[in-house]
């Protein structure tokens, strides 16, 4: 049985908890361990950009001590932006001896230094590397056969260099796996483009533009619902769609899912636990009529 | 050949900016594929190639006191297409260190601005640059959100 350090992150425990909820349902019918680390903090969300800055890795670090201490060697995060976080301040704190050894002389009460055994992955490349697509086929009751979606990655799944999990101009690993889910994949032309990110708090109409010009290529290329792994993503493409559609009326809904919310739908888990009244735009019609509630 | 001379002070935000971001900006050709490629440049003045070139030829203030700066999300479309390997996001991101570092926020979350009327909260934004976020705003957002847009724009 693949068992592995599970790093949540904020938002899974608060506004994307059916994020979480639905992943760890589909793990435990996949046989994936998910231990939870013991004691987690934020991974602060984006990496730091500075190379003369090393205190903005020490929370991240911190996280991956306590991986070495649950004696595990790989942690798996499902939130893109802790998994690139965490695993670029990775990379950043042992690309150089010397970084280490600050960073540890700086956490001198950790009783545990770290020694940089942990691998990051994000659960999209567990699910691909070591369970394969081929066998998620087999765990599928209810192919969500008819359901057109288009794979989201935004930025944090796939750049820069090194901390992607695909292709960086041609992914398909999401595509993939929805399409041994049974549904029909619509791979569109905004699948790789930013969100807007945090600028929903500083800058809401740079947000606006954005969101509405990654919707609007769904609804052009033919896709009903679209489908992401950000919790970031996740509210600028669901609840802000919700300001947009107050403004114009006209425009047709996108009901915006997580990866895993559709893996469990397939896998037969009932719906009460997908977390489905959770959304901003109500994907209940959508499923609905195409049978798969 | 020009023969660019620079003041002293020129020199130290220049080195700084390169000392931050690890990257000699005279690498940058001017191909102009950053541009190209940014998904945001409709919200900014100056175009991520002009930083480079703006860096260049020492008119850093003009790159410190843009709104590119922090327009720019370190999305790393840039980043993976630059032909010359340069990490375009990280220019970006130290040119906003050196206005963090000197106490120049972009983005103010303070309960002790809740208070003020809109046509007030307008003037300092106006007057200092800065986006202001009210209580009832602030309410609305994920921890994602808030922590890294605090992480980003504010000291
Ligand atoms: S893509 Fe690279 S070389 Fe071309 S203008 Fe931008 S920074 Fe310069
Ligand atoms: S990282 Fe910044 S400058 Fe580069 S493409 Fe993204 S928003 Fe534009």
């Amino acid at each position: 049985m693949l068992d592995f350090a599970y790093y949540p992150g904020c938002t899974l425990k608060t506004t994307a908890k059916h994020f979480e909820l639905s992943a760890l349902e589909v793990c435990k019918i996949l046989n994936i361990g998910m231990s939870e680390l013991p004691r987690w903090n934020c991974c602060g969300t984006v990496f730091s950009l500075s190379e003369d800055d090393l205190m903005h890795n020490l929370a991240p670090i911190r996280n991956l001590i306590r991986v070495e201490e649950m004696g595990k060697s790989e942690m798996v995060a499902l939130c893109s932006m802790c998994y690139n976080t965490i695993k670029r301040a990775n990379a950043f704190i042992l690309a150089d001896e010397s970084r280490l050894k600050t960073i540890n002389d700086f956490m001198y009460k950790e009783s545990h230094k770290y020694e940089g055994s942990v691998k990051v992955l994000h659960l999209l490349e567990v699910l691909r590397d070591r369970i394969g697509f081929e066998r998620i086929k087999k765990y599928v009751k209810k192919p969500l056969t008819g359901l057109k979606v288009a794979p989201y990655y935004g930025c944090a799944l796939l750049r820069p260099e090194g901390a992607g999990i695909d292709e960086a101009d041609n992914p398909h690993i999401m595509g993939d796996l929805l399409r041994a889910l049974g549904a029909e994949v619509i791979e569109f032309t905004a699948d790789r483009e930013c969100c807007g990110s945090y600028h929903v708090v500083s800058k809401p109409e740079l947000v606006y533009m954005r969101a509405s010009n990654i919707l609007d290529r769904v609804i052009e290329e033919g896709a009903e619902a679209l489908v992401l792994s950000c919790p970031l993503c996740d509210f600028n493409l669901d609840d802000k769609q919700k300001d947009i559609i107050e403004k114009d009326t006209s425009r047709k809904p996108v009901p915006i899912f997580y990866f895993t919310q559709l893996m469990a739908l397939a896998f037969g888990i009932e719906k009460e636990k997908l977390g489905f009244e959770n959304h901003a735009i109500s994907p209940t019609p959508l499923l609905k009529e195409k049978n798969l509630i | 050949m020009i023969n660019l001379v620079f003041d002293e002070t020129t020199k130290k935000f220049l080195a700084k900016i390169e000392y931050i971001s690890g990257i000699n900006v005279y690498r940058c050709f001017q191909c102009g594929r950053c541009s190209a490629d940014c998904p945001s440049i409709n919200m900014m003045d100056i175009l991520p190639n002009q930083v480079l070139r703006f860096l260049q030829f020492g008119q850093v203030e003009r790159v410190l006191s843009s709104k590119t700066i922090w327009i720019c999300a370190s999305c790393f479309t840039c980043t993976t297409r630059c032909p010359k390997g340069i990490d375009v996001a990280k220019i970006l991101e130290a040119a906003r260190q050196v206005n963090l570092r000197q106490n120049k926020d972009w983005l103010n979350i303070n309960i002790f601005h809740d208070n003020l009327t809109e046509e007030e909260k307008e003037k300092i934004q106006k007057e200092k640059d800065i986006n202001i976020i009210d209580g009832k705003r602030r309410a609305e957002f994920p921890t994602i959100a808030l922590v890294s847009a605090t992480r980003k724009l504010t000291a």
